[in-house]
């Protein structure tokens, strides 16, 4: 039963633990702590959103409950149509999962036993998993690999190794906990060209949570970002930058050492001998400062800085913190 | 920092480490009362049919049993000992980082594993022992000089049982996977120590060749010394030889052992 | 939604049968992977489950008899208890890993397949070694078939297997219920042995050499007495225990049912509470 177009459903869904600290030798502290604190969002299928926050903020706490792993306190929750604590198993077959500091696959046994595995525990039709393990280890370059005990790859060869294995029983949507962490840069560009060319093609709703922000600039649309258990933005990328008040920065070289340069639109944030560093809004014109400068200081060279995502986003939880 | 107080930090440490496993402790607390409890039976019935066997009489067998399970955790009798750890460091070749520390291997683990033992002894042996004291008729000597003789016995038995499982450890270096040597080096302390059987009622030759073994430095002669059954000095000189043929073998073994690495480069 | 195999308790059964079978299957080929390791915790595993006999060998050099039974009457208690505890052993005995599972957070990953995590948790580090205690327990219970004097009617003939069948389901309750108390304490994986280990080292022995408390608490608590003393009194025609009545002999299925019962409630008020708490 679908309601209104949402594969995802979240409504109003909260998770409460019941902490219990030892204060004493016997003495203890019952406490307690809103891990996910009433939360409602929707996610249209096909679509890839990324889920980030610091850690403890919540986010593997709703990817288990999405999952079916934890039962929510409050709320109401669907995938697929399917109330994920009460039908586990049965979601189980519709969702693929990749715990990135978790593998799945067995560790002593060549990597195409662990498939196997999952070709008759999901009851994958032969041809089906045929083919699917066949895509897989083409755009997942797992050829070589199917052979080796899964202890002797490498850590970007197991996360490769642990996608393929999620995605063997066609998955509609496919959660993914940290899927490049730990990777170098090589293993991290297969990752994310494989996820998004799965979303492309097979039209395969990803929620990914990730400490590393070019994971959703390059492959998130949407983002949503929970602190303290609270969704604190839904939006497209470039709207962070907007919600952070973000700002970008000129560096100038000047010929020589000259005070902090004065300009109603921007403020020398750094001065370095003759090199100064200017922040100004993000939104606007680089070009109209730069004329500015150049008609009254004697530039030699320039260059602009992009915003740091992961500053804008610690603005964010600090003006959350304070509010 | 001298030498002394780094092991002696070393040994804090390793009491430390077991010390936060509470839930982990009280469950083998509990679990070695249950063994000493159907133990205590079964030798009951034995002392019952025959009842001075082996010099002791049925109290001062009860004694025995609950020295045991006192002693089976603190000695690593049944496994559970730094050397699962030491191995496991040969095993992934974080041993050459040990090799660097400006400490000797040797002294480092047999620190550790004397903090722990001590750990073992206080929060996993005291209680099934005065468990035992209380519920069952026990034989304790009176004379305070007699349990400061056992506690050098025990302290002996730390150095054999270290020594012994310390070498059982160093054949990692040679064998690809060295947890079936563990388990067998188990296997024979968990028997030759006495703990199925006191080691005095051991029958004939069995008896006595098992009663010539390292192993019966553990449990039997600490046993002994507190039951007043042997004199503490000749189970001092029967543990000290044992100690420093252990310690010395060991200590050859891991020059050995290292001079493969230092030639293997690590 | 009820045609779905999964949703009747038969098809749940089917299902987590199915994929102890696969799992288990897993973990065998894991083990071949070292082979000579295999080799030799599989002889160790005999050679432990053996000393533990010698040990009983030994006492017998001095007397002829324990609590009143001879040495091929306590061999017979010896081989049924170690059978039917090496039998749960070899099918669930790593369940007490548990409350690992629970710490380092891999139980999550049995919780997103589609398959009983009851199964999944019971197929888990299947090992083979396992059959040292098995054939231990069986080799002894054969040898003291041999040497007992038995007027075999067929209900005692009967009672052989069912015996060891019902056996086996009361440790693996055992077992299961241990697993479940983990989900609560995560460190206490030790507590259960003394109930598996601890219980079929008791059932070795014959109930007479127990004090009566301890017969009464492996009677009506945790009942113990039903693995093999009652039925094995029975066979061997002596009194039993706490002058119970006769067909108390011929309870164990029923105590088996009733422990796998309770056993399975308590690993689904545990499971639930995992789910809710997430330690």
């Amino acid at each position: 039963m679908v309601v209104d177009g949402g594969f995802i459903e979240v409504d109003r869904v909260e998770k409460v633990f019941e902490v219990r600290r030892r204060t004493g030798f016997l003495r203890r502290e019952r406490r307690q702590v809103r891990a996910v604190d009433a939360i409602s969002f929707r996610v249209a299928r096909g679509e890839m959103v990324g889920y980030i926050g610091p850690n403890g903020a919540g986010k593997s706490t709703t990817i288990k409950m999405l999952t079916g792993i934890l039962t929510p306190s409050g709320g109401r929750l669907r995938v697929a149509g399917i109330d994920p604590s009460r039908e586990r198993a049965r979601l189980a077959r519709r969702i693929g999962v990749v715990f990135g500091q978790r593998t799945t696959l067995w560790w002593d046994l060549p990597l195409i036993d662990s498939y196997r595995l999952t070709h008759r525990m999901y009851r994958i039709p032969d041809a089906r998993y045929r083919a699917n393990l066949e895509r897989c280890v083409e755009l997942l370059e797992l050829g070589g690999l199917l052979d080796v005990p899964v202890r002797q790859l490498s850590l970007g060869q197991r996360m490769r190794g642990d996608i393929a294995a999620a995605l063997l029983h066609d998955p509609e949507v496919l959660y993914l906990d940290e899927p490049t962490i730990g990777l170098d840069v090589v293993s991290k560009a297969k990752v994310r060209g494989f996820l998004r060319d799965l979303n492309a093609e097979r039209g395969t709703t990803v929620l990914l949570t990730t400490h590393d922000l070019q994971d959703i600039e390059q492959l998130c649309s949407r983002v949503m970002v929970i602190d303290h258990g609270r969704l604190v933005y839904d939006g497209p990328l470039a709207g962070l930058h907007e919600a952070g008040e973000s700002e970008r920065t000129l560096v100038v070289d000047l010929e020589r050492e000259l005070p902090p340069i004065e300009l109603p639109s921007a403020r020398v944030v750094r001065v370095e001998g003759p090199r100064q560093w200017l922040a100004f809004p993000a939104g606007e014109s680089a070009a109209v400062l730069v004329a500015r400068i150049a008609a009254e200081y004697p530039l030699v060279d320039l260059s602009v800085r992009e915003p740091d995502i992961e500053a804008v986003i610690g603005r964010m939880y600090a003006e959350k913190a304070v509010s | 920092m001298g030498a002394g107080r780094l092991y002696a930090a070393v040994a804090a440490g390793g009491f430390r480490r077991y010390a936060t496993y509470r839930t982990a402790t009280a469950a083998g607390v509990f679990t070695n009362t249950v063994f000493g409890l159907i133990l205590v039976y079964t030798y009951l019935a034995l002392w019952d049919a025959r009842p001075h066997l082996g010099g002791y009489d049925p109290a001062q067998a009860v004694t025995y049993v609950w020295l045991g399970q006192a002693f089976l955790a603190a000695l690593a009798i049944g496994g559970g000992g730094v050397e699962d750890e030491l191995m496991e460091r040969i095993r992934t070749g974080d041993v050459a980082i040990d090799l660097y520390r400006p400490a000797d291997l040797q002294l480092w683990w047999l620190a550790a594993d004397v903090g722990r033992a001590l750990f073992q002894l206080v929060g996993r042996g005291v209680v099934p022992f005065v468990f035992g004291a209380l519920c069952f008729p026990v034989s304790l000597p009176t004379d305070p000089l007699t349990w400061v003789a056992f506690l050098g016995a025990v302290a002996l038995a730390m150095l054999v049982g270290f020594g012994i499982r310390f070498l059982a450890a160093l054949s990692a270096f040679w064998l690809l996977d060295g947890t079936g040597v563990l388990q067998m080096a188990r296997l024979a302390g968990y028997f030759c120590s006495g703990m199925l059987l006191p080691l005095n009622v051991f029958p004939g030759t069995l008896g006595e060749v098992v009663r010539l073994l390292p192993w019966s430095s553990l449990l039997q002669a600490p046993a002994d010394v507190l039951l007043g059954h042997a004199d503490p000095l000749g189970t001092y000189a029967f543990q000290g030889a044992w100690a420093v043929a252990l310690l010395a073998a060991g200590r050859l073994v891991q020059l050995a052992a290292t001079r493969r690495v230092v030639v293997q480069g690590g | 939604m009820a045609e779905l195999s999964g949703h009747t308790a038969g098809g749940r059964l089917r299902e987590g049968l199915r994929a102890y079978r696969l799992i288990a299957g897993m973990w065998i080929r894991s083990t071949m992977a070292y082979r000579a390791s295999f080799v030799m915790t599989t002889f160790g595993n005999l050679v432990a489950t053996a000393l533990d006999f010698v040990a009983i060998l030994l006492m017998f050099s001095h007397v002829d008899a324990l609590g009143g039974y001879t040495l091929p009457e306590i061999a017979f208690l010896y081989g049924l208890s170690n059978t039917a505890f090496g039998l749960a052993d070899l099918a669930i005995g790593s369940m007490d890993r548990l409350g690992r599972r629970v710490r380092d957070g891999t139980l999550d990953i049995l919780l997103v397949r589609p398959a009983p995590v009851l199964a999944q948790v019971a197929a888990d580090r299947f090992a083979l070694r396992r059959l040292g205690r098995v054939t231990q327990g069986a080799l002894l219970l054969g040898w003291a078939l041999t040497r007992l004097d038995v007027d075999w009617t067929p209900l005692k003939l009967l009672l052989m297997p069912v015996m060891v069948v019902s056996g086996c389901g009361i440790f693996c309750a055992v077992f299961v219920a241990g697993a479940a108390f983990q989900f609560w304490a995560q460190d206490a994986s030790e507590v259960q042995n003394a109930f598996t280990y601890g219980g079929t080292t008791l059932l070795q022995y014959p109930p007479t050499v127990f004090g009566k408390e301890l017969v009464r608490g492996v009677t009506f608590v945790l009942p113990l007495a039903f693995v093999n003393w009652l039925p094995a009194l029975y066979v061997l025609g002596r009194p039993y225990p706490l002058d119970l009545p006769r067909w108390t002999a011929f309870a164990p299925p029923l105590v088996a049912v009733g422990c796998c019962a309770l056993a399975g409630a308590a690993w689904r008020v545990g499971l639930r509470s995992y789910r809710s708490t997430g330690s």
